[in-house]
């Protein structure tokens, strides 16, 4: 599903985020992708997401060539990719229900269609009394899975996670990793950056570490 | 499923319509000085187009009063005189006209200027027989009247051959110099129009920064982004060209009562041309189309720069 071959990422103050780097991570997957800060964990969860492009070498996802795909295609590349963020980044003069709707709205979907998904998002999250709230009437751990539910709504076959535990207490952080694991059992491709070793630790998944850029 | 997309698009492009104008409703004080600056830039190429085009009205009334006054020399004898203006009358390029002896003159001033006992002193009639000549070339044939006029000019009677046109021939230079001078100030409030729009979206979309990166996070394409800001545009223009019109139309209602005063006054049947239907299309259409640009550029200059990290 998500494949690396030979990926070099070089920023423009010539530090080297990523130095070589290969694996491969099948479809219906569930992995952690671990390592210290400046390891290298954002950078590459931002080529697959297409924020942004290798240096050198190839990304492919979904049998797709990322470093082929031409500037006007990203839109359509990430909604096939649900994201995931430290910060959720939601629209705080927005609802809820219109956060989680708005890939809906990009993709075109209609009213009705969009109205089921967003309330099936926000059920799978727990979350289905708070729709008409906004963000910041929720707690951290809340509006964390108002941006899982956002990220899952159009069904992407892939869901990236950068940090998504990083602000909650150990209960809430189990909670939602429980959430991800949920999405992996329906046969979504799972990858989530984390430095909480303690957590993942106890769960039975690939753990991918990176140190300086490369695999540990 | 076809007609469902387009549906649904159109659907798409009402709510993004709606929204834009909810989002102007938001900040009610910001967007009225928006659209108040767009309407008066409007409003003033437009009034001084109605202004001229009234002033092209009030000339246009006089368009066949081209005549030649030919003054005779005072020596000439009256039946000479009428021999004369017989003779022009087979000139191709003259259409009428009419022999006044120098008594005749005489008699229409004393009637005119009641300056009876002041003529009576006169030891001899100072006026000169004239002829009255409508040429066929109308006013806008210059050339053909200059040359008619210098034909009359040389003639061995002819003391003074004059065309009463020069000074509407002034006033349409003045009228053309209008023109181009209002042209010239139209489009350049219409580019500073251009500018405030530009300029009030840009910070739209500087004060969205997040909500940008977080929609092409999601998958949002340019096209989406944009939609919404070039509709925020749409109606600053619509609105503006709305409130240009309305200044247009309370300003014509201002001076409608003395012009048309004043046009009694000169007795003529002048009445004041409005144009407020023209105009009601075009300010707001013409707005728009600079809102919709001025969005346009802006947006494309900014939103490149927009891109998650």
């Amino acid at each position: 599903m998500i494949r690396f071959s030979e990926v070099y990422k070089r920023y423009t103050n010539q530090h080297e985020a990523l130095s070589g780097l290969s694996f491969e991570l099948d479809k219906g997957e569930m992995a952690f992708l671990t390592g210290h800060s400046g390891a290298g964990k954002s950078t590459l969860l931002k080529l697959i997401a297409l924020i942004e492009r290798s240096s050198h070498g190839q990304v492919w996802v979904n049998n797709q060539n990322l470093t082929r795909l031409p500037k006007w295609k990203v839109p359509y590349y990430r909604r096939k990719i649900g994201l995931v963020f430290q910060d959720h980044n939601l629209l705080h003069d927005r609802t809820v229900f219109d956060n989680v709707a708005l890939p809906l709205i990009i993709a075109g979907e209609n009213h009705r269609e969009i109205g089921r998904r967003v309330r099936a998002a926000l059920d799978k999250v727990g979350l289905l009394g708070k729709e008409r709230s906004l963000p910041i009437a929720l707690s951290g751990g809340e509006q964390q899975r108002v941006g899982i539910a956002r990220a899952v709504v159009n069904r992407p076959p892939v869901l990236l996670a950068d940090e998504p535990t990083g602000n909650l207490d150990p209960e809430l952080s189990r909670e939602i990793m429980r959430l991800f694991e949920q999405f992996n059992q329906v046969g979504v491709t799972v990858f989530v950056a984390t430095h909480d070793q303690d957590l993942i630790n106890r769960m039975p998944y690939r753990q991918i570490t990176l140190q300086q850029g490369r695999l540990a | 499923m076809l007609n469902l997309n387009v549906h649904n698009y159109f659907l798409r492009h009402m709510q993004v319509m709606l929204y834009s104008l909810g989002q102007l409703w938001r900040t009610p004080a910001a967007t009225v000085m928006t659209i108040l600056v767009i309407g008066i830039a409007l409003a003033m190429p437009a009034g001084l187009y109605v202004l001229l085009k009234n002033v092209e009205e009030v000339s246009s009334q006089w368009d066949d009063a081209s005549q030649i006054s030919l003054f005779l020399h005072h020596a000439t004898p009256d039946s000479r005189g009428k021999q004369l203006a017989e003779q022009l009358l087979t000139w191709p390029d003259i259409n009428a006209v009419s022999y006044q002896s120098s008594q005749q003159s005489l008699d229409e001033f004393r009637a005119l200027s009641g300056l009876d006992d002041l003529l009576n002193t006169l030891p001899k009639n100072p006026l000169p027989p004239v002829i009255i000549i409508q040429p066929t070339a109308s006013q806008h044939e210059a050339e053909a009247l200059s040359s008619l006029l210098d034909r009359l000019q040389n003639m061995q009677e002819v003391e003074l051959a004059q065309l009463d046109m020069e000074w509407l021939q002034r006033l349409r230079t003045i009228n053309e110099t209008g023109e181009r001078s209002i042209t010239i100030l139209a489009v350049l409030l219409s580019l500073s129009v251009l500018l405030v729009i530009g300029n009030t979206i840009r910070l739209a979309i500087l004060n969205r920064q997040t909500e940008i990166r977080v929609i092409k996070l999601v998958g949002g394409t340019n096209a989406f982004v944009r939609r919404p800001f070039l509709y925020t545009g749409f109606w600053y223009g619509l609105l503006g060209g709305a409130i240009a019109w309305l200044t247009l139309l309370v300003t014509l209602l201002t001076i409608n009562g003395p012009v048309n005063r004043l046009a009694s006054l000169y007795d003529s049947q002048f009445v004041l041309q409005w144009l407020s239907g023209q105009m009601f299309i075009a300010l707001p259409l013409f707005g728009t189309l600079l809102g919709v640009l001025g969005a346009w550029l802006a947006v494309g200059r900014h939103l490149d720069n927009i891109e998650p990290t």
